[in-house]
């Protein structure tokens, strides 16, 4: 899969009113892959819904008070040879001043009681009892996700389970950081939740058709903090059952990368890497048990392709400058070996 | 007594030691006037310091996985870009502009405490250049080049010693300290000149509404910079003496920082906007030929928006997990902010409504300033509704508000302010000609830059990413931004032109070039050392009005 | 235009430094308050600290002592000054003699440091920042107890005596709340 077939569907739901369909329509504020205008979770549509509402208001304001202020200033203009003296003198007006004011607090009201039926919408939903729970970890520079009742530990590459409004299975996700501040952000499923170390914030999820989310970190969190990115595949059963299985095996021995294993397991690799059934059980980086299922690596920035996997083996830095993998000056062979060994890794 | 310069003295009558004599003067001097010229004078350096900072981050981003700068040196070039610009160009130039024109407003001779003005200045000055001595100084993770690069709000746990380890950290707080000090010191100064040395008959309602702002302005000061300053020796108590503040070890808390910088920040940027809308208020009216409309209810608007804006910090930190509680909160205090800002909007409407306008160049940036401004607020209105931020927090739909706010209402004030005031500093007029041509460009490049920048945040660009995908299409508005940005710079470069050049072979101005009513305008243009010979006497809020118009002064409708 | 008067710009300033400083101290008591408990280890309050009963009383004491050397200074009597300030100061000097041997004995005998814990960096900060203002009153005390001791100590100066007074007066506030936030609560 590349990154440009990556649909972009516009799914209009049922509850969605005249005015968030006029938007939809609206190609260059709602295509893309990451437009928040584009929701395909309860979370995601739920702020879209407020979003028009609000942006309606501004509108109909702006009109109001950017028409008044370009009328006076064409209509009130000094035109030569209009007399110098100055105009009547006006200094203010009791009912004005009160009108002009209790008109914003009413709108202010509308706009207030609004957002706080969303706030409670989504920060107070009641978690149902077969959700699917996710551990988040964000790390400088990639996301950890465990599955604890499942048993799998992976990275950057999230897997949940499509959502029948019907009978939800929403994913919901406890989230927080081992070192600095991050923020999970996939525009088309729900707003962004920080990540913060030494604090577990919650959000949840529930894609209602399947396909591939994209998205980044988005707290300042060093130097490749651009470079943090995120790909949430909803499955549907059968799809997410399979993945699940596969990751819940140990990892492939083909005796063919052996060679590969060695060298890893001899290396300093095994500080910082899992790979279950093996010698390696570090936690500082990614879990690598299964790094061939995965479409990308770097964090999302690079497709997962041997040739792509050799260069970052061989030099992190030249790809990610600032990217906490150190260069392990491995030579040809062992690089070779290495290489053959991870993409061995499904 | 150091010679004062008339306009009408050339260069070449100067014998030349005078230039020794010139430079201490300016150097040791106590005088509101030179102090609030040296304020200016070191903003507008900055300005350009920033500027360039700006135009780095805008080619880097002007088309996806751009190799311009490396990513090191984006994260340093936003740090210092945001950090320079509220601290040692908006600070400074709103300083300097109330140092040099709220003495000459309520008839004073000077601030209330000369030396204390003098030293305000100096020490902000050098935290000023201690921030860019960053650059050269210290070493840090990379080596080469290490000025702070943790963003202007510097999150904790990133400025800890583990994740920024060197010494860029420690400039960017050092530095700030040092302005804050000096911001302190100004604002002290203000309030105590404000309240203790006006001109017989200037009750506080009678006095310039700028006064008012400023006075406003100064008393947030006090409140606002004391988190931030608390905040910053905290974060060097645990990077120097291992206190755990910020550390998350040992059940420090990073929400902890971003609770005291944001109490900080936020009415640090009504800190920045107030003086702003105080020279719309002197401004405005005076191109309208009419009073400004709702004295009263301008005062009672700017005191409440002071108040209000030291309650909704937490609007910076609606993703942080505050829980429904805090986050309906300060939905609802933002929102009400909106309600004191919207009627200062309409009253200067209502001050436009029926007057005779003139298009000077002053006044052509206050009106784009009133049309900026009222989308800036909207826009704010939008992000103030919690989850609406939970989409747009942290992305360019964030950077575009807070860039229509700071260019789009302040800078355009500021520019407002001197082709307005830059007559009675120098007794030049600026060039008119220019002026347009500044302007037009500024206009245009400023809405082709902000206008499109919202874009990208509503196709889910974040901030502070020194590059981005292909894929996302980000890429043609973030060419337009850049393009936008390269004509600011165009219109910035006009500008200063147009200082230099005006400020040899301007027209010359006299005492009152624009007709207008306040007390800096009776005096010489520029004006003496001690401003007024004899304290100024006042019955109204626009005392050469009641001068010009004997028949119907203001005296009679107040 | 008789009666045209307006406060005094002394009294306004240090209002306005008050307001500023206090907005500093209340960080750092916020901060302490949110740490309350929250220490992973180390000594809790409870366990080693004792109420500074000695120091609180010479402090306060310290504010009546300047302010009769404020009032005597406004009547002429600069001898009478002096000699208050003298009191002023040896009481300010003996809060900071009760607080370094309290941290000696902190640091030495019960193990805490401004690294130890959570409590360790709120409590040595907090206090720590209250101390420094001591320090700052002192030496502007000192420098009238200075000029008094030199005899140029002039009845037009009450003015300014009374102004440092004040930052006294505040300094004493902040610690009454330091000491009811720290000592009586927080314990």
């Amino acid at each position: 899969m590349s990154f440009a077939d990556i649909p972009s569907t516009q799914v209009a739901s049922a509850g969605d009113s005249w005015l968030m369909r006029v938007f939809h329509r609206i190609p260059f504020l709602s295509g893309g892959p990451t437009s928040i205008f584009s929701p395909q979770a309860t979370p995601a549509r739920d702020i879209y819904g407020l979003s028009v509402f609000v942006l309606l208001v501004t509108l109909v304001i702006f009109l109001v008070v950017a028409g008044l202020l370009l009328y006076a200033v064409v209509r009130f203009r000094h035109r030569p040879g209009e007399t110098d003296m100055d105009p009547t003198q006006l200094y203010g007006s009791r009912q004005i001043e009160v009108a002009w004011t209790v008109v914003p607090i009413l709108i202010i009201v509308v706009l207030f009681l609004s957002t706080a039926r969303i706030i409670s919408l989504t920060e107070r939903a009641r978690k149902p009892a077969n959700a699917l729970n996710v551990v988040v970890i964000g790390h400088q520079f990639w996301w950890e996700y465990r599955y604890p009742k499942l048993g799998i530990v992976t990275a950057n590459e999230l897997h949940v389970p499509v959502s029948d409004p019907k009978a939800p299975t929403p994913t919901y996700m406890t989230m927080s950081s081992a070192d600095v501040d991050h923020s999970w952000w996939v525009p088309k499923l729900a707003g962004k939740m920080d990540l913060i170390p030494n604090k577990v914030n919650v959000m949840w999820i529930d894609p209602p058709e399947p396909g591939t989310f994209l998205g980044q970190c988005a707290q300042y969190c060093g130097v490749e903090h651009a470079k943090m990115l995120i790909r949430v595949y909803a499955d549907t059963p059968a799809e997410f059952e399979k993945w699940v299985a596969n990751q819940q095996r140990p990892a492939v021995n083909d005796p063919a990368v052996t060679e590969g294993r060695r060298i890893f397991e001899q290396t300093a690799c095994v500080n910082c890497h899992t790979i279950s059934g093996t010698a390696a059980q570090g936690r500082f980086g990614p879990d690598l048990t299964h790094l061939a299922s995965r479409d990308t690596i770097a964090s999302g920035s690079v497709k997962n392709t041997p040739e792509n996997l050799r260069k970052w083996i061989d030099d992190p830095d030249a790809m990610k400058p600032g990217c906490l993998m150190p260069k392990m000056n491995l030579n040809e062979h062992e690089l070779e070996a290495i290489t053959a060994y991870m993409a061995s890794l499904r | 007594m150091t010679p004062t310069l008339t306009a009408n003295e050339t260069a070449t009558a100067r014998p030349q030691k005078l230039w020794q004599e010139t430079f201490y003067s300016w150097i040791s001097t106590v005088d509101h006037k030179r102090i609030g010229l040296l304020y200016i004078g070191y903003a507008l350096l900055f300005l350009l310091i920033g500027g360039f900072e700006a135009m780095l981050i805008r080619i880097q981003l002007a088309v996806p996985n751009n190799h311009f700068i490396a990513p090191e040196v984006f994260n340093r070039m936003f740090t210092m870009h945001g950090t320079t610009m509220v601290f040692f160009v908006g600070m400074p130039i709103l300083f300097g502009f109330g140092n040099y024109l709220i003495p000459l407003m309520i008839g004073a001779r000077d601030m209330a405490f000369p030396r204390l003005n003098a030293f305000s200045f100096w020490v902000s000055a050098f935290g000023g250049l201690l921030l860019y001595y960053s650059f050269i100084g210290g070493d840090g993770l990379y080596g080469a080049g290490t000025a702070p690069d943790v963003g202007w709000f510097a999150y904790a746990p990133l400025t800890a010693t583990l994740f920024s380890p060197g010494h860029s950290t420690d400039y960017w707080i050092v530095g700030i300290f040092l302005s804050g000090i000096g911001s302190v010191g100004t604002a002290l100064n203000l309030v105590a000149t404000i309240v203790c040395l006006r001109c017989k008959g200037m009750t506080m309602g009678r006095m310039p509404l700028l006064a008012w702002l400023y006075l406003v302005t100064s008393g947030l000061v006090f409140i606002a910079i004391g988190p931030l300053t608390a905040a910053q020796i905290m974060l060097l108590l645990d990077r120097y003496l291992g206190s755990h503040f910020f550390d998350a070890q040992a059940g420090g808390s990073a929400v902890l920082w971003m609770h005291f910088f944001w109490i900080f920040g936020h009415p640090e940027v009504y800190i920045l906007v107030l003086p702003a809308f105080g020279f719309a208020n002197e401004i405005i009216p005076v191109f309208s030929r009419k009073a400004i409309f709702g004295y009263p209810a301008m005062v009672a608007a700017t005191v409440g928006i002071g108040f209000i804006s030291l309650g909704v910090w937490a609007h910076h930190m609606f993703t942080v997990g505050l829980g429904p509680a805090g986050n309906t909160f300060f939905t609802l205090a933002t929102m009400i902010i909106a309600v004191p800002t919207g009627i200062k909007i309409f009253n200067w409407l209502a001050t436009l409504w029926g007057g005779h306008i003139h298009f000077t160049t002053p006044m052509i940036f206050s009106i784009a300033f009133l049309f900026q401004f009222l989308i800036a607020g909207l826009t704010g209105v939008m992000l103030s509704a919690a989850p609406f931020d939970w989409q747009l927090g942290n992305s360019y739909f964030v950077v575009a508000h807070f860039h229509y706010v700071l260019v789009g209402a302040i800078l355009f004030m500021i520019f407002a302010a001197f082709y307005y005031w830059f007559p009675k500093m120098f007794g030049r007029m600026l060039s008119e000609r220019l002026g347009k041509w500044h302007f037009w460009l500024m206009f245009i490049g400023f809405h082709l830059t902000f206008d499109f920048m919202h874009v990208p945040g509503v196709l889910g660009m974040p901030r502070r990413v020194f590059t981005y995908e292909a894929d996302r299409g980000w890429g043609i508005w973030n060419m337009i931004a850049t393009i936008g940005a390269f004509i600011q710079l165009a219109a910035t470069l006009v500008f200063v032109w147009n200082l230099i050049r005006s400020y040899r072979k301007g027209e010359l101005a006299g005492n009152d070039p624009w007709d207008a009513w306040t007390l800096e305008w009776t005096t010489s243009s520029p004006p003496p050392h001690y401003n007024f010979a004899e304290e100024p006497v006042v019955h109204s809020r626009r005392p050469l009005w009641d001068l010009k118009h004997p028949d119907q002064p203001d005296s009679d409708y107040e | 235009m008789d009666e045209w008067r307006l406060p005094d710009k002394g009294t306004v300033g240090m209002v306005c430094l008050i307001v500023a400083e206090s907005a500093i101290f209340i960080i750092f008591v916020i901060a302490y308050i949110f740490y309350l408990g929250k220490s992973l280890s180390g000594p809790t309050p409870a366990q080693v600290l004792k109420l500074p009963i000695v120091e609180t009383v010479c402090l306060l004491s310290s504010s009546l002592t300047v302010h009769l050397a404020v009032i005597a200074l406004e009547k002429g009597n600069a001898r009478l000054s002096t000699l208050w300030l003298a009191f002023t100061v040896l009481l300010g000097a003996i809060f900071l003699g009760g607080t370094a041997l309290e941290w000696r004995e902190l640091i030495y005998q019960d193990g805490l440091t401004i690294q130890t814990n959570l409590f360790g960096t709120t409590f040595y900060s907090l206090v720590g920042l209250h101390a420094s203002h001591v320090v700052a009153g002192l030496l502007m005390l000192g420098l009238m107890l200075g000029f008094g001791v030199a005899g140029k100590l002039k009845q037009e100066y009450a003015h300014r005596l009374h102004m440092i007074s004040y930052y006294w007066h505040f300094v004493d506030a902040v610690w009454v709340v330091v000491f009811t936030v720290v000592y009586v609560i927080g314990r």
